[in-house]
């Protein structure tokens, strides 16, 4: 089994993420960037059919929000809830404080029962645990199911995005990964043979699985049951299947009734993909007989992003990803460039609470142009948040501009004095904190690819005070 | 106090596009309001803030507080600063100082350019002012223009169309409008993340300059000098000879003319 990477593209020292210089790579080969950038506004654009499809879309997402953020406020009295009711239903539930534990309590449960083969459908929280490596080095055979999962696990990459795993690759180098891994013939890249290659591959694993660990979607504390959406029915057969499952959940994913779910089910594929609704959104209320089922809550830095005032607002993310697929930036710089396993601009405001000093790059890959804001189903305020974690940062001192204009800094045009005066004045005009030679070096990095302004003979003050005579 | 209305020239208008100032003071003067450009507060503090500084920037959006205060209407010349003043002015009240009362009040009483002309003119007045332009050109609403103060319907959002941009051009004889791929795609600028983050900034830029020229713009026309800035910086080096002007510059009829 391939080790997975999850040192993902980080430049300089230490394990601070680079997002800037990740993104300068990424933007290296043009081509690609605009291949990647055109997939992702091609689902932007399908987002926005389906949506305008709805009835009273933006009144659905006010509804989505305010019922997420009552569970969020109660969410002490909906977990405890859940899990009486879940417990009622035949399911062994879990509590896990941070990755770790949740590793441990899944180990447990597939030691306990010698389970050796585990198939996983997505589930970026284990992504977020490290589950991966830490039950291979403990002997288990993990095998991610969904196919865009399976891919990057093959080629012992991190997913890119949080809905298309591996988004980030052309056919043609699936087709690479699919002849060294699978054994398929060189030069494949017609999706529907990969795709077959991929059925066959993993059916062999579904048979043979010990246990099948699926994420959740929505937990309803009213039922104690939960909700799995998938588009490839690989859960399904995993939970068809295996003797034992597991399903992991972030604690915000409770929702408090039945009759919410409906809410959630129509923006979820709406603003995910464009589809109506997901090819399986799977009801589980009990284990089959004979099946062992484990649900397993994670804090994992929740209850600490609850507890913050200006960022709690983060949790009702419901994992749709419709703010990569709508962001600028992410769009052209990659899942990878933010070295988080919640990339794009959600990642950006809920990674730094877990290491603010690691992800202090992200909250600045932004230009806070709001399409993420207006794109969220569940109406998170996304920019704003970005900008509330850049006075963090500051504050903290993790990066400072000074850092931050380095990153872009080029000595390429310090020998062009004239350039530097005028880009460094510009600078320097807006933000009087720059010391001189950061000045300099943001001004090589304007004036690498752009003209500086034209300066004009006088100012707009200089001509008022000619023509209007001044003012006050 | 000789008038009740300001207009707000931020820093880098004044330093490096006067003219767009004059074509604005210009279209106001046409359309018999005189605006005052009080001295004494140069910046509003967004890009300090923007860059993680608000802390810092907050004796400057003060500074802003206490020069417009006495003004019944505050427009400002930028969707990114007038936004700015509009969300944080308010917290000025909340330091103490002499001016408290008077941040919430100015943050309501500020507005944009575009926004002004449109909603208290209104678009019958500005066809009164019979400004033609040959051509056809790519409308860039900035971002905060756009879904900040609401200029026009953000292409994420289900509700009903409006354009009060293209509502305002649409009154000048002669020019025509392209229809870009992305129109509210984000043009990159975004204060220091056009040199904290170069090479991402610089390939939005081009992206958005291609979307224009593909759809036969001869001219960007945007409501932010800072978005343009940034574009032009792009398209001169590349020798596109792509035009930019700021809306004032097209309703004053001086667009064209340097």
């Amino acid at each position: 089994m391939t080790q997975r990477s999850f040192e993902l593209p980080v430049v300089g020292a230490g394990k601070r993420v680079d997002h800037a210089a990740a993104a300068e790579a990424f933007n290296a080969d043009v081509a690609r960037t605009d291949w990647h950038d055109a997939s992702l506004w091609f689902v932007r654009e399908k987002r926005d059919r389906a949506a305008s499809a709805v009835p009273d879309w933006e009144a659905l997402r006010e509804r989505a929000s305010t019922i997420k953020e009552h569970a969020l406020t109660h969410l002490d009295v909906y977990l405890m809830q859940f899990e009486e009711n879940a417990t009622r239903n035949g399911m062994q539930v879990h509590w896990a404080r941070d990755a770790d534990e949740h590793n441990r309590i899944v180990h447990r449960i597939l030691a306990a029962a010698d389970a050796r083969k585990l198939v996983k459908s997505k589930s970026m929280l284990t992504e977020e645990c490290g589950l991966n490596p830490y039950l291979e080095e403990r002997g288990i055979e993990v095998v991610d199911t969904d196919l865009g999962e399976r891919i990057v696990q093959l080629r012992g990459e991190g997913p890119s995005h949080i809905v298309m795993p591996a988004i980030h690759l052309r056919k043609e180098e699936v087709g690479e990964t699919f002849h060294d891994k699978l054994g398929t013939p060189a030069g494949m890249a017609d999706p529907n043979a990969l795709a077959g290659a991929a059925r066959e591959h993993l059916r062999k694993r579904f048979l043979a699985a010990d246990c099948t660990l699926t994420g959740i979607n929505f937990a309803i504390a009213e039922t104690g049951g939960f909700v799995v959406c998938t588009n490839e029915g690989n859960a399904d057969l995993g939970m068809a299947l295996a003797p034992i499952h597991i399903a992991s959940v972030g604690i915000e994913k409770i929702i408090p009734r039945v009759e919410d779910l409906g809410v959630f089910l129509r923006l979820l594929a709406r603003s995910a993909t464009g589809q109506a609704v997901t090819a399986y959104s799977t009801h589980i209320h009990g284990p089959r007989p004979g099946q062992a089922l484990h649900v397993v809550l994670v804090d994992n830095g929740r209850t600490r992003q609850l507890a913050r005032e200006e960022f709690w607002r983060s949790l009702k993310c419901i994992r749709c990803g419709a703010c990569m697929n709508t962001c600028p930036i992410y769009r052209r710089s990659g899942g990878h460039s933010y070295g988080s396993t919640v990339p794009g601009p959600i990642g950006s405001v809920l990674t730094p609470g877990l290491d603010l000093d690691r992800y202090a790059s992200l909250p600045f890959a932004s230009t806070l142009c709001g399409s993420c804001t207006a794109v969220c189903p569940v109406k998170i305020d996304l920019d704003a948040q970005l900008f509330r974690w850049r006075q963090h940062v500051v504050e903290s001192g993790k990066v400072s501009l000074v850092k931050q204009v380095a990153i872009g800094g080029s000595t390429a045009v310090l020998d062009r004095p004239r350039l530097f005066r005028v880009a460094g004045a510009l600078v320097r005009f807006g933000l009087r904190l720059l010391p001189e030679p950061l000045a300099r070096r943001a001004a090589g990095a304007w004036g690498r690819t752009r003209e500086a302004p034209v300066p004009p003979r006088e100012s707009f003050r200089a001509w008022y005070r000619k023509h209007r005579g001044g003012s006050t | 106090m000789a008038s009740s209305v300001a207009l707000f020239v931020p820093c880098y208008v004044d330093q490096f596009f006067p003219h767009v100032a004059i074509a604005a003071l210009t279209v106001l003067e046409r359309l018999g309001i005189k605006a005052d450009v009080p001295e004494g507060a140069a910046c509003c503090g967004q890009p300090a803030a923007n860059a993680g500084f608000a802390r810092e920037g907050h004796s400057t959006i003060a500074r802003f507080v206490d020069v417009y205060a006495p003004y019944e209407r505050i427009i400002v010349l930028s969707g990114s600063c007038a936004v700015h003043v509009k969300q944080h002015a308010g917290e000025v009240a909340a330091h103490g100082r002499k001016v408290d009362t008077a941040g919430a009040g100015v943050a309501e009483r500020t507005t944009e350019l575009c926004a002004f002309l449109h909603d208290v003119v209104g678009v019958d007045r500005i066809s009164g002012l019979a400004a033609t332009y040959s051509g056809r050109v790519a409308v860039h609403i900035g971002c905060h223009a756009l879904r900040g103060l609401g200029l026009a319907r953000p292409s994420e959002l289900q509700v009903g169309p409006f354009d009060k941009v293209r509502a305002l051009l649409g009154a000048v004889r002669g020019l025509e409008f392209a229809d870009l791929a992305r129109p509210d795609e984000c043009c990159g600028f975004g204060g220091t993340f056009a040199v904290g983050e170069p090479a991402v900034s610089t390939k939005m830029g081009r992206d958005k300059l291609r979307d224009a020229t593909t759809h036969g713009a001869q001219a960007v026309v945007s409501t932010d000098m800072s978005c343009l800035m940034h574009l032009d910086g792009l398209a001169r080096r590349e020798r596109m000879g792509l035009p930019m002007y700021h809306v004032a510059e097209v309703l004053a009829g001086t667009a064209g003319a340097r």
